[in-house]
């Protein structure tokens, strides 16, 4: 097994200290940021996502998978070409008004920052204008937002109507996700995309990055 | 009235109350921080809604604490007001019951949003001693059971029912939890198989173990049957109305009362002992389970 892969396998079993360990090793021994990263943090997490879909693993797995990622990440992002955001995009993630559910709010950020996006974190309850304004002011071209809540999910429909009434639809999309939410909800309240689980919601930001218009 | 405990020896089948969070946003509070401020600012609405479920059928009401422990109240600034938020919603309750008479009080405990211990930065005596200081306004001001509901984490739902033995030896306590259907069986969020979950329960002192919310009844009645071949607790299912679809205003749940009708009585024959609702169901939903039950009675 090479350095990569080992980065890799101690990420799959939530080993934190040692990613963290062997990310610094593969560093001093001249490894690119970049393929630390990319076959290194997330191919590991590539692989947790996959066994969490299919129930082979839970939750706690992943819990663990990300938070060796993040230590990780916290050693190679200063040493990546532009300093750590990759130029792949800006995204500003929440969770909706009402609701302090982040478990998955946070779980989305850490894989969006691994798979070399520029998150913006608002933290919980943030209003819709928030997520807009904070979109706007920052160049962001997608806002992700979440809610656990049954009660709050209705308040994600207010901030893509604001986003669609300031007329910023083409420039900035929107993505939702949250246990009680569907497809069929997404596309309902106007969402551009919905995000099943992390891993597809990192799918889905990266392909409506390309389609928001800079 | 007969004791809450006597009525489950008797293997008698009760009917709860359903939904509290989607019936006050229905009566048109959709504005408010937190559902349980409500609880100091408009109590005649908690006890309108309870009301509301009696007539409908119900035996058993739930106070509007859902997110009243300290913990989670601090989330909005209000752990200060834990207590009375607590005894005003256990009166509010309490009116509707009285008036009605026969009828029981429980006291709804929700999790605190914390993610334990390594996982997150919950600390297991500090979420225990949250739960405690909100169960033991509950049992003060005279709620007939603690219904701890809507555990995705085993390890969370071990704490509240152990605060809950400790500060109120002689309430009775339901404790629910939330399961995904895998292809390998029902698991909590947190990875925690359904039988476990049953079988820790009951050492650890629960008067019932059940499940509540999930993805609509029919996967109710699988995990209902999974849990009473796992145990022999009496069974506390409280369903929602599947998952919410978008509508002109808000949100709307897809199955209707007369759904719960048809699928009430399979509930009852997998196993469960009490049986009411979750997110998006009504008074009417209610009606439909008390429907079912009587008519597998007769």
């Amino acid at each position: 097994m090479n350095q990569l892969e080992r980065i890799a396998a101690a990420l799959e079993k939530g080993e934190v200290e040692t990613v963290i360990e062997l990310t610094n090793e593969a560093l001093g021994a001249g490894l690119d940021p970049g393929r630390i990263v990319d076959d290194g943090l997330i191919a590991g997490m590539t692989v947790v996502g996959g066994l969490f879909r299919k129930h082979e693993i839970f939750l706690p797995d992943v819990l663990m998978a990300a938070k060796a990622m993040n230590g990780a990440m916290e050693i190679v992002k200063p040493l990546l070409t532009g300093g750590g955001g990759r130029g792949l995009g800006r995204v500003v993630i929440g969770t909706i008004e009402g609701d302090l559910h982040d478990i998955g709010k946070n779980l989305v950020g850490v894989m969006l920052k691994g798979a070399g996006f520029d998150v913006i974190d608002l933290g919980s309850d943030v209003s819709p204008g928030r997520f807009v304004d904070t979109a706007v002011e920052s160049g962001a071209s997608v806002i992700g937002m979440s809610a656990l809540l049954t009660t709050t999910m209705a308040n994600m429909e207010k901030a893509v109507r604001l986003v669609k009434e300031r007329r910023l639809d083409e420039k900035i999309r929107v993505i939702v996700g949250g246990a009680p939410l569907s497809e069929e909800f997404a596309a309902r309240i106007g969402a551009d995309a919905y995000g099943f689980d992390a891993s597809s919601a990192v799918e889905r930001v990266a392909k409506l990055v390309g389609e928001a218009t800079r | 009235m007969k004791p809450f405990r006597a009525r489950l020896a008797a293997g008698d089948l009760l009917v709860s109350d359903g939904a509290m969070g989607t019936m006050i946003l229905s009566k048109g509070f959709d504005t408010l921080a937190t559902l349980e401020s409500l609880n100091l600012e408009h109590p005649d609405i908690l006890e309108e809604i309870a009301a509301e479920y009696i007539a409908a059928g119900a035996d058993i009401v739930e106070t509007n604490t859902f997110g009243a422990s300290p913990m989670k109240l601090a989330g909005y600034g209000l752990a200060d007001e834990a207590e009375a938020i607590n005894r005003a919603a256990v009166k509010a309750a309490r009116c509707a019951a009285n008036r009605a008479g026969g009828r029981y009080v429980a006291g709804s405990v929700g999790p605190t949003g914390k993610l334990l211990e390594p996982y997150g930065d919950g600390k297991p005596s500090a979420l225990r001693a949250s739960f405690a200081e909100q169960i033991a306004v509950l049992a003060a001001e005279g709620v007939d059971a603690v219904f701890i509901e809507t555990m995705t984490d085993l390890e969370e739902a071990l704490l509240a029912l152990g605060a809950a033995r400790e500060v109120a030896p002689s309430i009775p306590v339901a404790v629910t939890l939330t399961f995904d259907e895998t292809p390998r069986g029902f698991f909590t969020l947190m990875g925690q198989p359904l039988e476990r979950a049953a079988g820790e329960l009951k050492h650890s002192g629960a008067d019932l173990v059940g499940t509540n919310c999930g993805n609509g009844i029919e996967t109710m009645i699988r995990a209902t049957a999974a849990l009473r071949a796992a145990g022999t607790l009496p069974i506390l299912v409280q369903s929602n109305a599947g998952l919410p679809e978008a509508a002109e205003r808000g949100v709307v749940y897809p199955e209707t009362p007369d759904f719960f009708r048809r699928k009430g009585e399979e509930l009852i024959t997998s196993g469960a002992n009490i049986i009411g609702g979750c997110c998006g169901t009504t008074p009417e939903h209610i009606r439909a389970l008390c429907a079912a039950g009587e008519r597998r009675l007769s």
